[in-house]
């Protein structure tokens, strides 16, 4: 019982992180899955939609039911701008060409955002229902926490129903195999990859909602470390596969914090007398599993081998 | 039908296509023959604006479409079965022949059953993903696919490479019927005997140029061709 209780809070605070990183996650996986590319920009479009919403709520005090969908629109066309700008005119050209652009973009916006915040630490505006305290069985957390999962999972699950079910998700699945054929068959390629954007960038702007009500400090650097695991998930799902991600980011954001509390879990049941400061590997467990994945299966957990075409 | 004219085409740095013309009437099936590397397929893909022509025209019903982007000329009614069948290999046999007709807005059930009936194998495969099909199999989607576009003219790359003799007849006398119902094909080909055979009108391509132009079978018994195509 007692381990039951201070294990709790760790594993609901892990299985909360786990679904942001999933819904970042996502973006990672389909443009890599249709581009072949990682985007770098997507952790920095976390961190602008975070900041449009500071801007939105406190220099602007738009109220926050405007504010909400006004920040997720403004994501989305980020996201949207960043592929026609820098991406689509180097269709054509070498992958490596395209993974710089993305680098450069990444980068552009961090300064950015350092220029326009003058690097200080901006406070997310709290969003009062998610905010709020509540109690489950004994431990206390934010209703975010909660609610975390359960948005995920059901985001997850009409993504992929739209991707399986509809006609613009099957274009997806045959862009993602071969361009030319799909423009063979009319599909306006250049649109399907909009499309790729606009939902990566529609989840991240969600995630972000949901991230930084939890770890209010908005830096211009703050998409870094959440973009960061959420790659790893990614990666560690198998890079393509959303269910991949979302497993990845969900196993990540669990891990991870149980590691931060495994001290307290271990003090508190008596099989250790004194903290070993275990807290400190929490973001090292990531990079480990990362290093160990791209060794042992660098396919991913449900990520499918790439044939090469005949 | 189709017309090209004085066609251009630079490919990889190279000159593929030196100046053609060529002539598609209606109803007709008419081949491109040619060794490998003649700029058959390059000639297609021009027109399927999948490449850029550097220079000349492409007509269809007398409406110039010289590098259109692919969906305008899908829309227009030209349709493709690529080289190599390129089937959606992670996507149903269904949904295959629905990406054959994406941009149409109408019901596609009696197409899907036109098909069907044209290839009775691929209704039974209907659920099955493209990637497990056998060779024969997968150029029957393909032709299939292109054909749920409800084109006017269908271009098709190799329809023979790399099936079994028996299958390639197969495939050419459904070439045959979905002529006789009323879709014009253009037709590439290094098999040269059945596209021959199977052809109105020939088209001989040799490194970029036209080098002879005539009836099919009539082709068949020249002996310039004999000696350089029908071994």
């Amino acid at each position: 019982m007692v381990l039951f209780n201070t294990t709790l809070p760790y594993l609901l605070s892990g299985i909360s992180v786990g679904g942001q990183y999933a819904l970042i996650a996502i973006g990672y996986t389909m443009v890599y899955g249709i581009l072949r590319l990682i985007n770098f920009a997507h952790a920095d479009v976390f961190m602008v939609s975070a900041l449009c919403m500071v801007y939105a709520v406190t220099t602007f005090q738009i109220p926050l039911y405007i504010a909400i969908p006004l920040v997720v629109a403004l994501t989305v066309l980020l996201g949207f701008a960043i592929e026609r700008v820098a991406y689509r005119p180097l269709r054509s050209a070498p992958r490596m060409s395209v993974m710089v652009s993305a680098i450069a973009v990444s980068y552009t916006l961090q300064n950015l955002a350092l220029y326009i915040t003058g690097g200080l630490n901006k406070n997310y505006p709290s969003i009062p229902w998610l905010s709020d305290s509540i109690t489950v069985l004994e431990a206390t957390t934010k209703r975010v926490t909660v609610v975390t999962p359960f948005l995920t999972i059901a985001l997850v699950v009409i993504l992929v129903m739209f991707i399986q079910r509809t006609k613009i998700g099957t274009a997806m699945r045959a862009v993602a195999k071969d361009f030319e054929t799909s423009r063979l068959m009319g599909i306006k390629v250049d649109s399907v990859i909009s499309m790729t954007f606009i939902i990566g960038s529609f989840l991240a702007g969600i995630g972000s909602m949901l991230f930084f009500t939890n770890y209010p400090g908005v830096i211009p650097t703050a998409g870094a470390m959440p973009g960061m695991k959420a790659f790893v998930a990614a990666v560690f799902g198998g890079i393509g596969s959303i269910p991949g991600a979302v497993l990845g980011g969900f196993v990540i954001g669990i891990c991870e914090s149980l590691i931060k509390g495994l001290d307290t879990i271990l003090v508190n049941t008596g099989l250790l007398q004194s903290p070993l400061e275990l807290a400190t590997f929490s973001d090292a467990f990531t990079f480990v599993l990362l290093i160990l994945i791209l060794v042992f299966k660098p396919t991913g957990l449900l990520g499918e081998k790439i044939a090469d075409k005949v | 039908m189709l017309r090209i004219e004085d066609l251009r085409v630079n490919y990889g740095g190279i000159e593929a296509v030196k100046g053609i013309t060529i002539e598609v009437p209606e109803k007709e099936i008419v081949t491109l023959i040619g060794a490998n590397g003649a700029g058959k397929s390059t000639t297609l893909r021009a027109v399927a604006g999948l490449v850029r022509p550097a220079a000349g025209h492409i007509y269809f019903l007398d409406e110039e479409i010289t590098a259109l982007p692919s969906h305008s000329i899908v829309a227009k009614g030209i349709t493709m079965v690529p080289e190599g069948r390129r089937v959606f290999p992670d996507l149903t046999v269904l949904e295959n022949l629905k990406m054959g007709a994406y941009l149409r807005k109408d019901n596609l059930k009696d197409d899907i059953q036109w098909v069907y009936d044209l290839f009775p194998r691929l209704r039974e495969r209907s659920w099955q993903l493209a990637g497990t099909l056998s060779g024969g199999e997968q150029q029957m989607l393909a032709v299939g696919r292109a054909l749920m576009s409800r084109p006017k003219l269908m271009m098709m790359d190799e329809p023979s490479l790399g099936l079994a003799p028996i299958i390639v007849r197969g495939i050419f006398e459904i070439i045959k019927e979905i002529n006789r119902q009323g879709v014009t094909i253009l037709l590439i080909e290094q098999n040269a005997n059945i596209a021959l055979h199977t052809a109105d009108t020939a088209y001989v391509l040799e490194t970029g140029r036209l080098t002879m132009k005539g009836v099919g079978k009539e082709l068949l018994n020249d002996e310039a061709v004999k000696k350089a195509y029908l071994g």
